[in-house]
């Protein structure tokens, strides 16, 4: 756990809200939200949320800084933009969504098992290495994301589309070794793990 | 010109008239029955030819009394404007032929209908007499204050600088009002989004500077007497000296005062220092001076401050306020923002249920303390508590439902506004419970000499009544003009808008004085009511009745009209049981003639006669409206317009019934707390009187559904035409009226 996460935090105080504002991404528009609750009407997975947007905003000013950063809620969103589109106040609800997510797993707090968590992860794990996705080792990759026994069910289920794929050209079984890679892979990492380190100093907490 | 009547009847044949109706036939009628000294055709009688021809008959003729038979009284009013003569309309336009369709079936009731408006145009007009000047003219330019608030100050302003001089009359020490004890005033302008200097000081500077305006501090009114252009005002000093002065009208601007937040011991106040009421807050904001605001307590800079929204009001507890004071909102945003811009470290929540920003710039203040980082929660409090060396604030978060103790420096409470509204004079003595308003010694502000009470009637919570949409600084004295949040809660923007435009009313009021004409909303009608002291029988309806208490008494117990008061609603001339009250222009005779000379067929013809009394402001144009939109009603209808439903005689009704009439319909306004009614209380009044019709009807043995009564908007151009078919049908069920002759 870093510091900001053994930091106290008072109700109704604006010290997390600070916090949000210094740390996540469009954070700043956490304070505009005006609680009508149009975001939380508009979006279409709402009632999958455990917190829907209005709710995530008024907690942040409740000071509820476990709550927000550990929910799974954020990461439930799936850029739909319509929040965006009709939020009264113009807040970038997507971005901010996005946002508390990112700042969540920054700080390694963001709830453990997520699916579009782990997706994520591995999906920037596969872009990284060779800097393109790799189809085949992603689709795998994703299977197997929950076990073995779970990843063989999952292959064997989609195994007639594999095969049809395979035949009409539209993967190739040779991806599995190495893959296709971008001119420069190495390069590429090199930008990264600078890009990495820039913001690990802009933000305290970032590069774990 | 001499005094003999001559009728000039003109009948238009233009918006297909002439090809609807028989107009020779029509011609006839107002030559034969009407008595029309002069009978003329026209194919366009609103164009210059047309009128030119009329004007021509009453320089040249000797024509005094003008019956134009075309459309609507409220269509071409400029033309059809004559100076001099007593004119009446009957309206073939809106009134019949589009009314009812263009068929052949229809042609001979259409031309009926027509033929009687004829008759009743060619009838009414002999009853009329043309409007003189009334001898209750008087010219006094003055104009009185009461009260030298932001409202007083606005108005004095306002009307010094439309060249009229001015006297305030303050009852406290210093001008400026309430906010003269605040810090910094809601933004006015642009971009909204930091407390303004309240500009007070400037204010009183430009009310000293100026020649016109009279200040009276530490004074009240004492006494007011008299009429618009002709008010008389003791102003007493708290020393004891008088002076009396004449004014020609009178703006009252005598605000409002705190709520005493003593009542709310739930929410801490009086138990810790730490909890104060907005003014509260404005003090300390005051004494820091732009410096770190301390608590009441120990002096401690306060780091964390929370804003208790609607304490004691928007609720219907005992003791507290029932209504929005409309300002509190914006006040706390402003207030939370003297903490915010000394120092944007401190926490600053406002706990509101709904947050409500009135006003152009209310939400770009929202947005800028929003902006500056102020906290807004949805919730209650239930509780606020001194714990030690701070105040603890239980509340219920309506977002994320729960309930939370926080714990703060300084607790401010919003509570509301009560106006300074004088004495109620309708409220039964002694008790007084209804408004919710709590029970304070009343002064009165105006001491009025009225008959009918000693300040301005109250609408509801104690505020004066005004109409808020149609005609917000009218009150029911003639004359006298109430601005500002003595008329219902409101900011200091919207006070100093409000006190502008009762400025121009006030003008307005005593220009018309001096011409002895209505002010609204008859404005510029010269009638005024008139008795004929033989017959009263001093019942004194009329002096009760008047909702404009424009009637006094005189030593004989007389009536004793104020014309300068009145509006030329007709209440009297509907009160009086002896009928002795008319109107040069409009009296029992005008509409009592006009339901006599509709030709009401024999039993056996199935034609009956609906008498329909339409208040000429709301009900009458929505029949006209219906007519435009080609709504179509019953045939056997007969409109009569109405001043006011309240100048209605229950002898028009008994008259109808008389002569055989088989029903009776009676159009008004809204009436009540939201009423629509023109004259406040006409159609109210007039809903009491013909609840009692019943007897009459009983006596003459007729069925009750024959009358009815109904409230109609003016946006009701459905509702009016289906209430007399509804008439229409009724008579179908119960049977033709045995009385026809």
């Amino acid at each position: 756990m870093s510091d900001a996460n053994t930091q106290m935090v008072e109700q109704y105080r604006n010290n997390f809200l600070r916090e949000v504002e210094e740390n996540v991404e469009e954070g700043e528009w956490v304070k505009m939200c005006m609680q009508c609750g149009v975001c939380s009407g508009s979006c279409p997975l709402g009632p999958h949320w455990d917190h829907p947007p209005q709710e995530l905003f008024m907690m942040i000013r409740a000071g509820k800084r476990d709550e927000v950063l550990q929910s799974t809620s954020m990461w439930m969103c799936t850029s739909c933009y319509n929040c965006i589109v009709r939020c009264p106040r113009e807040l970038p609800i997507t971005h901010i969504m996005h946002g508390l997510a990112h700042y969540a797993k920054r700080l390694g707090i963001a709830p453990k098992g997520q699916p579009t968590e782990k997706f994520s992860q591995l999906f920037w794990n596969n872009l990284v290495k060779t800097g393109r996705v790799n189809e085949l080792k992603l689709g795998l990759a994703l299977y197997f994301m929950n076990g073995i026994g779970e990843g063989i069910k999952t292959s064997l289920k989609m195994k007639d589309i594999g095969l049809g794929m395979l035949l009409s050209k539209r993967l190739s079984p040779m991806e599995l070794i190495g893959g296709h890679k971008c001119k420069d892979a190495k390069g590429l990492q090199s930008i990264l793990e600078k890009a990495q380190e820039l913001e690990a100093a802009r933000i305290p907490t970032a590069g774990k | 010109m001499s005094d003999e009547i001559k009728t000039g009847a003109y009948i238009c044949k233009g918006c297909g008239l002439g090809e609807r109706l028989d107009c020779d036939q029509l011609a006839t009628i107002a030559e034969r029955e009407g008595k029309a000294h002069i009978v003329k055709q026209h194919d366009f009688l609103c164009n210059a030819e047309g009128v030119a021809m009329i004007q021509n008959d009453i320089d040249n003729e000797g024509v005094n009394r003008v019956t134009i038979c075309a459309c609507s009284r409220r269509s071409k009013t400029e033309a059809f404007h004559f100076d001099n003569v007593a004119i009446g309309r009957a309206n073939l336009r809106e009134g019949v032929i589009w009314v009812r369709p263009d068929t052949d079936e229809a042609r001979e009731t259409t031309q009926e209908m027509a033929a009687d408006y004829v008759r009743m145009g060619c009838a009414e007009v002999k009853y009329m007499t043309p409007p003189h000047v009334s001898a209750d003219v008087a010219s006094d330019d003055h104009i009185l204050v009461a009260g030298g608030g932001v409202v007083g100050m606005t108005a004095g302003i306002e009307a010094a600088a439309a060249g009229y001089p001015v006297t305030i009359v303050e009852k406290g020490g210093v001008l400026g009002g309430s906010a003269h004890d605040e810090y910094k005033r809601i933004p006015e302008s642009m971009p909204y989004a930091d407390p303004e200097d309240t500009g007070v000081a400037e204010m009183v500077a430009k009310v000293e500077a100026d020649s016109r305006i009279t200040v009276h501090l530490n004074s009240t009114i004492t006494k007011t007497s008299g009429a618009p252009g002709r008010f008389s005002a003791d102003i007493s000093t708290e020393s004891g000296s008088t002076t009396t002065a004449n004014f020609g009208a009178i703006i009252m601007a005598s605000g409002a005062r705190n709520y005493d937040a003593n009542q709310l011991p739930e929410l801490g106040y009086g138990k810790t220092p730490d909890v104060v009421d907005q003014a509260g807050l404005e003090k300390l904001a005051i004494e820091a001076n732009g410096g770190p605001i301390k608590r009441p307590s120990d002096g401690k800079e306060v780091e964390n401050v929370v804003f208790v929204q609607c304490a004691g009001q928007r609720s219907t507890k005992e003791g507290h306020l029932p209504y929005c004071s409309g300002h509190c909102c914006l006040t706390s945003i402003k207030q939370a923002m003297y903490f915010k811009d000394q120092n944007p470290g401190i926490d600053t929540n406002i706990i509101y249920t709904d947050l409500r920003t009135p006003g152009a710039g209310g939400e770009d203040f929202y947005r800028s303390g929003q902006d500056k980082g102020i906290t807004f929660t949805k919730g209650v409090v239930s509780e606020v508590t001194a714990n030690g060396g701070s105040v603890q604030v239980k509340f219920q978060d309506l977002i994320l439902d729960q309930e939370v103790n926080e714990s703060a420096d300084l607790v401010v409470l919003a509570t509301g506004q009560i106006p300074n509204s004088g004495i109620d004079i309708e409220a039964a003595p002694a008790e007084d419970e209804e408004g919710g308003a709590p029970e304070v010694a009343v002064e009165s502000i105006l001491n009025l000499t009225y008959r009918q009470g000693k300040d301005l009637p109250h609408l509801k919570y104690g505020f004066n009544d005004s109409h808020f949409i149609c005609f917000p600084y009218e009150t029911r004295r003639t004359g006298i003009y109430s601005a500002g949040p003595v008329r219902r809660p409101m900011d200091m923007l919207q006070a100093k808008e409000d006190a502008t435009g009762a400025a121009l009313k006030a003008i307005q009021a005593l220009e018309n004085a001096k011409l002895g004409r209505a002010a609204h909303p008859r404005s510029g009608d010269l009638s005024y009511p008139s008795f004929r002291k033989e017959g009263c029988t001093q019942c004194k309806r009329c002096t009760v009745e008047c909702p404009f208490g424009a009637i006094d008494e005189d030593e004989e117990r007389y009536p004793q009209f104020n014309e300068a008061r009145c509006r030329r609603c007709g209440t009297c001339m509907g009160a009086c049981p002896v009928r002795v009250i008319s109107f040069e222009n409009y009296s029992v005779d005008t509409v009592g003639q006009q339901l006599k000379n509709v030709d009401i067929p024999d039993e056996f013809d199935e034609k009956p006669r609906i008498l329909v009394l339409a208040c000429e402001n709301d009900a009458y144009p929505a029949l006209d409206m219906a007519a435009q939109n080609g709504n179509h009603y019953s045939e056997f209808a007969r409109v009569i317009p109405v001043r006011c439903l309240g100048s209605v005689n229950t002898i028009w009704v008994t008259d109808a019934l008389n002569s055989g009439y088989d029903g009776i319909v009676l159009m008004g306004c809204q009436k009540g707390e939201n009423y629509q009614c023109h004259f406040v209380k006409g159609s109210e009044i007039a809903h009491v009187r013909m609840s009692k019709i019943d007897d009459t009807l009983e006596q003459l043995n007729l069925e009750k559904e024959r009358v009815e009564t109904y409230e109609v908007a003016i946006t009701d151009i459905e509702r009016a035409p289906k209430l007399i078919n509804d008439m229409a049908e009724a008579v179908e069920k119960v049977g033709m009226s045995p009385f026809k002759f």
